[in-house]
């Protein structure tokens, strides 16, 4: 009933604003604006400001690894100080690996996917006219793009960025001496977080507080796209678990600038006794993982919502097993938090504990087969149509697979012994979570590019950008596990300290051409994104023949997202290639009675007056049909 | 549009390529020059920008020819609509490149797996390493079967029911049996899988008969590992970091009788099928000890010591004929994190028979040097003495 209370309440604040946001000034309307679609929108271009940043940066230690001999003089020119007679300084190649892994696990997979998809969808797909905050989602934009700028203030300063990984353990992060990067910058890094946080939390609020109360008429939790369903279960893990972060890191400021010993104990840097005592190097990881786990999950969480509803209207199928897929990203969302102590079996945590931790782990593999399962299950028999978007979902399920199925080894504590640390985990988290989290993104860009811009994308480049891609990521990927298999260990700045790597070299250096063309193959993204916005073809109101509500708002934005009332929901969202029906998809708000011929008594469920009608039906259909 | 007729001009093209030609013989011609010591400072910064502008330049050509096959595409797209056939089918297209991509890709794996699988670590040179790599060989097996099956089963579906505008899709919202079988078959593999797991993690972090034959001090700082030998008295002496002194850099306790006889070496000398307990410690910061080829793995935490217990099953010398590579050596270094000399932090690690590590030890210096003696007044003090100095020493 508060829905719909709520609901009304919303009727009225649109014809308000119909009256007085005529009156927008570029401020209002691009600045600082309050409309979740054009907030969506802002979080997509600085997210992909900041990948494409996050990449360039990938690509300068990618360089250093594959020609750890020679020297770049333009290096010297770019960089300065951070890279003395062309080659990179080997505490700046540190902060480099730790600002791409802040960058893209952050900025990019975390505000840039749910910021921007959850804030154009959630509204759009559940039939609300905005946020249920439309000024705390604006300051959550701010937010986040305050913590970007102080991100990447950090290259401007005497001893450069962050540099003790993206996981900043202490002491390394929490004594400014071990390192150029534990200086000015780590404490930029920790305030950028905690405007980061906010950010994210504010979003997270928001994002559960409109689904739980501004869905429109009919829209129970069970007619939710999965889109929504991910989105907002990926916002609950964030609202609790990023807290304990921000707690972790101002412990460690407290340690870095007040002299607390929370993290740190018994040292001795550079010849001089520290007066720390008592503290617990471990307490900061325990408090890290907490969040740092369900982390990977709330950026792979919307990826796979945007993918399962990129490949049932792409399939022009159904999604296989709906209710499997929500139990399981509820399988996922419960088990993700206790699973965190996977990340630290050998860091002298007990092991008995380490074995608790590897059976919740383990554990967490099967609502994850069962996705992939059901993925693959949705494409069988289908009609599926290549647009970019699909392909990208594709993308997604192919290195979902590839990257989750070493998760099995690395989630084995025995095996994490000889793992850990080492190439074959970065193989592993850049399948799973980078590349099969960007490629979501990816498929969601160019499957709602219509909705945000009103234009199309060019379907041409778009198969241009994912075949280079995807060819190329898997490229990079590929090879780095059997390098951890050898035991080369992540975060070197040169293997040639060593000769058993040696052999290695070649391969890096292929790696880094594959990197650079994974690169390239960006511009034709990026020209496709640009190019479309302003001169793309314009779209009509439903372009992929999809179910859900978005499609059926008009092309041209509007505040309150209808005009007029917002549409009433009568059915799931997958209703495509229903037999009986003659077009091979029913939008979510067309009733049951108009499609009497593709009713199933299934529809009926928990509607008994429907049953008892559609029963009629079908009886007198039956008798008609013996008369003829 | 503008832009892309721009790009797609003859006149550009051909000015591209002049710009290219130009490029090159420049970059050439400065490659001869820049032998020349004198010229070389001037020209290496012109040699670097030139060298910049042919890749921007290359890059940019790229970018051209992917406009024009657009272009052509395009164009005979339109050609075959004019003709009143239908456009190009993007779905068969696709759906080829994807079965191209699956064949293509089954053979780099296959590739990877026979050239850089031959590239990995040689077998386990320790007693739980066995556990581990068996564990690590069935856990691929089974891994591996459910990679291909999905991965072919990914991009033959993506193939085989590419679009038509003939048929339609099979309307098939859910199937409780099989997705029962796909919840439960996985979640059995995985018990067993962690049941397996659970038991050789147990057995390789036992905790029950805590000392090993031989216990050994390993501590880490940035960015080099100190190896400390317990003597003949098999005991390591106490350490306290306030103790630290830079003749005493591991702080190591003099109260303690068991200290006297304590080692330092050089190398990590191990004689093989010996229990060894290696004791870890850091001074500064997080550092790990990792030594692949025993399977050996373990955080060096500064506040916490941690240790790991394993035996060493072949030697140096039988490890090296066994690779055929007389320069091999085990090696142990620093796999977490801990500062600009990261990747530089290594020991060489040594397994050698029995009466080798007896020669090799007796040879071993004190760790209570001279100078370390002097400046704990020891040399010639007597033990009261000795105690009354840690005293003051503590107590700062």
């Amino acid at each position: 009933m508060s829905t719909l209370a709520i609901h009304d309440h919303g009727v009225a604040g649109h014809d308000h604003d119909h009256e007085h946001h005529h009156h927008d000034t570029f401020i209002t309307k691009y600045v600082f604006s309050q409309d979740h679609k054009m907030i969506a929108k802002q979080f997509l271009i600085t997210g992909i400001t900041m990948a494409v940043i996050a990449m360039l940066l990938s690509i300068l230690f990618r360089i250093q690894l594959a020609y750890p001999d020679k020297s770049f003089p333009l290096l010297e020119t770019l960089l300065g100080r951070f890279a003395p007679n062309g080659r990179l300084d080997p505490q700046f190649y540190l902060s480099l690996v730790t600002i791409h892994g802040t960058i893209m696990v952050f900025f990019v997979l975390t505000a840039g996917l749910s910021g921007t998809f959850s804030n154009l969808l959630i509204p759009l797909q559940v039939g609300a006219r905005d946020m249920a905050s439309p000024f705390i989602n604006m300051l959550s934009y701010w937010f986040f793009f305050a913590a970007s700028v102080i991100m990447l203030s950090s290259f401007f300063i005497q001893k450069g960025p962050a540099g003790g990984g993206w996981t900043i353990y202490p002491p390394l992060s929490a004594l400014p001496k071990a390192m150029n990067g534990s200086e000015l910058g780590m404490t930029l890094w920790l305030i950028s977080m905690v405007c980061f946080i906010a950010s994210s939390l504010m979003g997270g609020i928001n994002y559960v507080s409109t689904v739980l109360n501004m869905r429109t008429k009919g829209m129970d939790l069970w007619k939710m796209p999965l889109t929504v369903w991910a989105f907002f279960l990926t916002a609950i893990l964030g609202v609790l678990s990023f807290p304990v972060l921000v707690a972790g890191v101002v412990l460690l400021i407290f340690d870095r600038s007040f002299g607390t010993s929370f993290y740190l104990s018994d040292i001795v840097l550079n010849g001089k006794i520290m007066p720390y005592e008592g503290g617990s190097p471990i307490l900061f990881q325990h408090l890290f993982w907490f969040l740092g786990h369900p982390e990977v999950y709330i950026v792979i969480m919307p990826a796979m919502g945007i993918s399962s509803e990129v490949i049932a209207v792409n399939s022009r199928k159904p999604i296989f097993g709906y209710h499997a897929m929500v139990y399981s990203l509820i399988g996922i969302t419960t088990l993700s938090f206790i699973v965190w102590g996977h990340h630290m079996f050998v860091t002298g945590m007990n092991p008995f504990l380490g074995g608790v931790f590897m059976i919740t782990t383990l554990i967490i593999a099967v609502p994850s087969a069962v996705k992939t399962f059901n993925w693959l299950a949705t494409l069988w028999r289908g009609n599926i149509r290549f647009t970019p978007a699909m392909l990208f979902a594709i993308g997604l399920v192919s290195f979902f697979i590839s990257g989750g199925i070493t998760g099995i080894f690395l989630g084995n504590a025995a095996l994490d012994i000889n793992l850990h640390d080492t190439y074959f985990v970065v193989a592993h988290f850049h399948l799973v979570m980078g590349s099969a989290a960007i490629f979501g993104m990816l498929a969601g860009v160019y499957h709602w590019f219509p909705k945000m811009f009103g234009r199309l994308m060019d379907e041409k480049l778009g198969f241009l950008h994912f075949w280079l891609t995807f060819i190329c990521a898997y490229l990079v990927f590929f090879p780095m596990h059997f390098m951890g298999l050898d035991g080369v260990p992540r975060r070197y700045y040169a293997m040639t300290e060593f000769p058993a790597f040696n052999h290695w070299l070649s391969v890096n250096t292929f790696i880094t051409w594959a990197a650079i063309t994974a690169g390239l193959a960006q511009i034709a993204f990026l020209y496709n994104f640009i190019h479309s916005i302003f001169w793309g073809k314009k779209t009509t109101q439903n372009p992929w023949n999809a179910n859900t509500l978005e499609w059926t708002a008009p092309v041209e934005h509007i505040h309150g997202n209808w005009p007029g009332e917002i549409p009433t929901v009568y059915r799931w969202p997958y209703d495509y290639s229903k037999p009986g029906h003659d077009a091979d998809f029913i939008m979510q708000t067309t009733p049951l009675s108009e499609t009497m011929s593709s009713n199933l008594p299934h529809d009926f469920e928990d509607n008994p007056a429907g049953l008892q009608q559609y029963n009629e039906w079908a009886k007198t259909q039956r008798s008609s049909e013996e008369v003829k | 549009m503008g832009f892309k007729k721009l790009i797609n001009s003859k006149k550009a093209l051909s000015l591209v390529a002049a710009f290219l030609l130009l490029g090159t013989n420049v970059l050439m011609a400065q490659g001869t020059t820049s032998a020349d010591p004198k010229a070389a400072d001037s020209t290496s910064k012109a040699d670097m920008w030139l060298g910049v502008g042919y890749y921007v330049l290359l890059v940019l050509l790229a970018c051209v020819i992917v406009a024009v096959v657009g272009k052509i595409l395009r164009v005979y797209d339109l050609s075959l609509q004019m003709q009143g056939k239908k456009g190009m089918n993007w779905n068969n297209v696709i759906g080829v490149i994807c079965i191209l991509f699956l064949l293509g890709g089954l053979y780099g794996v296959y590739w990877s797996f026979a050239v850089q699988g031959n590239m990995i670590l040689p077998e386990s040179a320790s007693a739980h390493g066995g556990k581990i790599d068996f564990m690590f060989w069935t856990t691929t097996v089974i891994t591996m079967f459910v990679f291909f099956i999905t991965q072919i089963l990914l991009f033959g579906f993506a193939f085989k029911y590419r679009g038509s505008d003939k048929r339609k899709g099979y309307y098939y919202p859910h199937n409780n049996t099989i997705e029962k079988v796909w919840t439960v078959i996985p979640a059995i593999v995985l018990t067993i899988l962690v049941v397996f797991g659970f038991f050789t993690w147990r057995s390789v972090t036992n905790t029950d008969n805590l000392k090993g034959d031989i216990n050994i001090d390993v501590t880490a700082h940035q960015f080099a590992w100190e190896i400390r030998y317990p003597g003949k008295d098999g005991r390591l002496g106490q350490v306290n970091y306030q103790l630290y002194t830079p003749n005493n850099v591991l702080g190591v306790n003099f109260k303690d009788r068991n200290s006297f006889d304590d080692q330092k070496a050089d190398t990590l000398v191990l004689p093989v099928n010996r229990e060894v307990r290696i004791n870890i410690h850091a001074q500064d910061v997080i550092h790990s000890l990792y030594m692949p080829h025993f399977r050996v793995q373990m955080n060096a935490v500064p506040g916490l010591p941690t240790f790991f217990k394993f035996t060493p099953t072949i030697t140096t010398t039988d490890m090296r004929n066994r690779l055929d590579d007389q320069k091999f050596e085990y090696l142990l270094y620093c796999n977490k994190i801990c500062g600009g000399g990261h990747y530089n932090m290594q020991k060489v690690v040594r397994v050698v028979s029995e009466a080798e590590y007896e020669n090799w030890i007796a040879r071993q210096k004190p760790y209570l040097s001279d100078q370390l003696k002097k400046e704990l007044h020891l040399a010639d003090a007597s033990q009261p003495k000795k105690a009354a100095e840690n005293r003051i020493a503590l107590n700062n």
